[in-house]
């Protein structure tokens, strides 16, 4: 059993803020491993640390097998992601967005093709395949952004609150693709603020104030705590917190 | 590479969705130039003369008589109060004042010199210093005449003069030519720098908002994320607007032959090897302020302050000679300055390749300065 | 009512606020224009100085040696290069490293004892119409002092004439083009910051949530533009410091009335702004707009650089639709000659009139939203 994820230590701070404080956790090959935490806890900068976009203050991750610090390349090669915000470009196509971002990745023209085809069937957009994206609802326009973060087959992918402001409908479809990547072998982190969501994962980490809270398989927490859902288990650890909020910095994480 | 083709079909796609960018690029410039093409001059065409005359000789006569019928001069109003004519040009009605002292006539025939006042409004300046020359020849001439009135035996030193003098007179002729433009058209001279400045101006705007913008939408994070090198993703973002800088300048050049005339003595393939150098220089610095801007605000205004020292400091409006040295400097390292002079030489005077390899030379320098700044500057990895 | 003028207030002091706080683009904002006055109030002349000059002199003798060492120790000249033919000079001149050429005819110092011509050529580089004049004239001065020396002094009838340059004795280039720098720089400010800022807020969306709040649209453009005219107004009072402190530029008139015309303009460049970002769909065009509206007309028909008597015919009334234009009249006029309302009024109308032009068709804009 190979380790998709691995970190060890990993810290970020911004001038005086500690936003990840030693942060410590290993993810398995084709696991769905979810990061809990309210806003403003540390998961976004964690992820972007993990996905190369920001640097460890100290500390140490690797991603696929490589060191995020120092073989970054190699790592996004390997991964995908979909960003919090709506990252794919409105004003191309959704077939242009797919080969746009297929041709970067390395896919030969074929494979696009085919890939391609096979995506907008499975997200059934073939009547908007040629719209531009800014048309799309929402929804759709989520599961693009996670289709086509997928498109190169990467080892991991990391989905930062995946499901924010879509129906329940479109949320449960969501989780379907989820588990259907992972069962062919791909690793997912996906972080989320949806306390409901955390029951679908193999295992959850809860972030506090930058450092873990909790860590393990849903019913394995729930046992532990004593707690009948991991919503309360969430709020006791968050409480402490509650009591003395951190005052919100200038750059922040976001 | 393959990657570098998709980020081009991408970029182009954009560009060719957004009329909004087409239009600002392609045509505000050409329809700029049109209206511009005439506006960059210093020619005075007729100064309104107030003449305050103490004399009332001949000779005073004499005097705004020739001024007048240069045609450079239009006696609009006189009277014998100096304070009056000073009013007149205090509320700007008139822009020259002559004072004709007495005795006038009587120091000219018995002294053979006299002198008058001349009053120029300064507040134009160059204006001013164009309108004093010209005044200075007028009386020269009629200087001239008045001698070989009053002392037909002598010997006249006027410019120019026809007249072959006595024997035993030392005198020059100076016959003047000016090259390349015997018409003194400002409008060839102008035109090309003029079209120049507009496509640069847009051209460079564009590219500094492209990174940014990206930037502010988000779309950026998403492609750093993946395998694109930094050289492709800057290169993507150079290519697409410097080759339709490229046409843009190709259509002003059409414009400026066909509709102001202005001549193409030199090799038009020099002109486009240079431009193509020169717009790597210029958008680069587009591109290098992108990555250094954190907001499409910021980026704007400093693009466009940069773009004011690009213009005002390249010799277009002002020769690079009268600056102070360390502001010849700052145009030495501007790539406008130099792809104006070989604009010019090539448009002008028929300059060929080996003319201008020290204006090529630089702009290769500076191109490739800005573009590794750019690079360098734009990193996929927040510190 | 006094609901709306506290709620218009509490809208103000948010958004001085707001800008304070972007301390990165604040610093660009008032330190970038005064950067530029100083620098082009140092860097632009138009004067002509280091005229490289070159000789054809294919008899060389006693009076082409005495002349071309007059140019030679003139402090405006450089000697280039001499050359026996005029063909063996043309290359500098295409390559742009001449400016003149003085090419004597053969046999020059023999015809000048025997009393015939000496003929000389003097070229040009007239591929500058503005500079090659002037150029030409400091070459033909130096060879009429020479001919003065040579010849009998005293024969010729002189009138000569007394220049006194008014309002600019010393025709410092400076004192011509702060005015219109100032102009420029506040354009910048004014039209682009105000353009850029509203449409940023129309595209991220919370220009609607103002709308439907009870303030009424004039309320919500002054509250947005209000900094940036305070900010505008800062601008101006560094630049004319500048100009007095470094430049020595003369300020014979009313400085309160420069500073209230400074406002009044600025506003003009600011209601510009509000008005292209009402019509413009997003952030770039917005700026583009301005941009393009602003600059180049700015410097080639405002009268800055290239006075506006000297431009054609149908161009002279299309410049009255450029504020810049009437502003550095006042300025200038102010600046340079000292006069006051009563000279001015007119100009000082015509902003007041494009001002109140613009400001109706920026609020018209904005209210279709309301409905």
């Amino acid at each position: 059993m190979t380790l998709a994820i691995e970190v060890h230590e990993l810290t970020r701070r911004f001038g005086a803020f500690t936003a990840v404080d030693r942060i410590t956790f290993d993810v398995r090959e084709g696991e769905v491993f979810g990061f809990l935490g309210a806003n403003g806890a540390g998961k976004t900068t964690a992820i972007k640390m993990l996905i190369g976009l920001l640097a460890p203050t100290s500390g140490r991750a690797s991603v696929a097998g490589f060191d995020v610090l120092t073989q970054a390349e190699d790592v996004r090669r390997r991964i995908g992601y979909m960003s919090q915000r709506f990252s794919l470009y409105e004003d191309l196509t959704v077939r242009e967005n797919i080969t746009l971002y297929g041709g970067i990745y390395g896919l030969t023209d074929v494979q696009i093709r085919d890939r391609g085809t096979a995506l907008v069937e499975r997200l059934q957009l073939g009547h908007a395949s040629d719209d531009r994206v800014a048309a799309l609802p929402l929804g759709w326009k989520q599961k693009l952004a996670f289709s086509v973060a997928l498109l190169h087959e990467p080892a991991v992918v990391f989905l930062d609150e995946p499901t924010g402001g879509v129906d329940p409908i479109t949320r449960r479809q969501f989780w379907e693709m989820i588990y259907a990547a992972a069962a062919r072998g791909t690793t997912v982190f996906v972080t989320t603020h949806y306390l409901d969501e955390a029951e679908y994962c193999d295992r959850v980490c809860i972030m506090v104030d930058g450092r873990i809270g909790a860590m393990g398989t849903p019913d394995a927490l729930k046992r532990e705590s004593g707690l009948a859902t991991l919503d309360e288990l969430f709020v006791r650890l968050a409480r402490p917190s509650a009591a003395a909020p951190a005052p919100a910095p200038a750059i922040g994480p976001g | 590479m393959r990657a570098l083709r998709f980020l081009l079909r991408k970029e182009f796609l954009q560009i060719f969705r957004d009329h909004v960018l087409l239009g600002m690029l392609l045509v505000v410039p050409l329809v700029q130039l049109l209206l511009l093409a005439n506006a960059a001059t210093f020619e005075v065409k007729s100064a309104r003369l107030y003449v305050v005359d103490h004399d009332h000789s001949t000779m005073s006569r004499g005097v705004v008589d020739r001024l007048a019928a240069s045609g450079r001069f239009i006696p609009t109003a006189a009277s014998p109060s100096v304070a009056n004519a000073d009013e007149a040009m205090l509320a700007r009605e008139v822009d020259v004042i002559l004072v004709v002292p007495v005795g006038f006539e009587r120091d000219l025939v018995r002294d053979r010199r006299a002198s008058l006042q001349l009053i120029l409004n300064a507040e134009d300046g160059a204006a001013a210093a164009v309108t004093q020359s010209y005044a200075g020849q007028i009386l020269a001439g009629y200087g001239a005449e008045l001698g070989a009135e009053v002392s037909p035996t002598l010997a006249t030193v006027a410019a120019a003069d026809d007249r072959p003098p006595r024997r035993g007179q030392p005198v020059i002729e100076v016959r003047r030519r000016g090259w390349y433009n015997a018409d003194l058209e400002y409008r060839d001279y102008m035109v090309p720098g003029i079209l120049v400045a507009l496509v640069t101006v847009v051209g460079t705007l564009l590219t500094a908002m492209n990174i940014v913008r990206e930037k502010e939408a988000g779309t950026l994070d998403q492609l750093n994320v993946t395998p694109v090198t930094r050289p492709t993703f800057i290169a993507a973002k150079l290519i697409p607007l410097w080759s339709l800088a490229l046409i843009d300048l190709a259509l002003g050049l059409t414009l400026a032959y066909f509709v102001f005339d202005v001549p193409v003595r030199g090799s038009l393939v020099v002109v486009f090897v240079g431009a193509a150098v020169y717009l790597v220089a210029a958008l680069g610095t587009g591109l290098w302020v992108s990555t250094v801007a954190e907001t499409q605000q910021q980026a704007m205004f400093v693009t466009f302050s940069i773009m004011m020292i690009y213009l005002l400091m390249s010799g277009l409006f002002t020769p690079v000679s009268g600056m102070p040295v360390w502001a010849q400097w700052v145009a030495q390292l501007n790539p406008v300055t130099h792809f104006v002079r070989l604009m010019r030489a090539v448009l002008l005077k028929g300059a060929g390749l080996a003319d201008v390899t020290r204006q090529l030379g630089i702009l290769a320098v500076i191109g490739a300065t800005v573009m590794t700044l750019a690079v360098r500057q734009y990193r996929k990895r927040a510190a | 009512m006094a609901t709306r003028s506290s709620a218009l207030s509490a809208f103000m002091v948010k958004e001085l606020r707001h800008i304070l706080r972007d301390r990165q683009t604040l610093a660009i904002l008032l330190l970038l224009p005064l950067a530029q006055v100083v620098l082009f109030g140092f860097a632009l002349r138009s004067d002509v100085n280091d005229i490289r000059i070159a000789f054809v002199d294919p008899t060389p003798d006693y009076a082409t040696a005495a002349l071309r060492a007059r140019f030679a120790g003139n402090g405006r000249f450089r000697v280039v290069g001499t050359a026996p033919t005029t063909a063996m000079i043309e290359p500098l001149f295409r390559r742009g490293a001449a400016d003149v050429a003085v090419a004597f005819d053969p046999g020059f110092a023999e015809r000048l004892a025997e009393g015939t011509p000496a003929r000389l050529l003097l070229i040009s580089d007239a591929s500058d119409p503005n500079t090659g004049s002037r150029m030409q004239a400091y070459a033909n001065a130096v060879v009429s002092s020479y001919q003065a020396e040579l010849g009998a002094t005293g024969r010729a009838v002189q009138i000569v004439p007394q220049t006194r340059m008014r309002y600019n004795p010393t025709l410092e280039s400076v004192n011509l083009f702060v005015p219109g720098l100032i102009a420029l720089v506040l354009t910048l400010v004014a039209a682009l910051m105000t353009a850029i800022s509203l449409s940023r807020e129309k595209e991220r969306g919370t220009l609607e949530i103002l709308l439907v709040s009870p303030l009424h649209p004039w309320q919500i453009i002054v509250g947005k533009v209000l900094p940036y005219l305070l900010l505008a107004f800062a601008n101006v009072v560094t630049a004319l410091l500048a100009a007095w402190v470094v430049f020595r530029v003369p300020f014979r008139g009313s400085l309160t009335l420069l500073l209230g015309a400074s406002v009044l303009y600025s506003m003009v460049g600011l209601a510009l702004g509000v008005l292209i970002a009402a019509r413009t769909t997003s952030q770039r065009a917005a700026m583009l707009g301005a941009m393009a509206g602003t600059m180049l007309p700015n410097t080639l028909l405002s009268g800055m650089i290239f006075p506006i008597s000297s431009l054609p015919g149908w161009l002279q009334p299309v410049t009255a639709l450029i504020p810049a234009r009437w502003f550095i009249v006042i300025s200038r006029g102010i600046m340079l000659k000292g006069v006051g309302l009563a000279y001015l009024w007119q100009e000082l109308l015509v902003l007041a009139v494009m001002l109140a032009v613009l400001l109706v068709a920026a609020i018209r804009s904005f209210k279709p939203r309301m409905a």
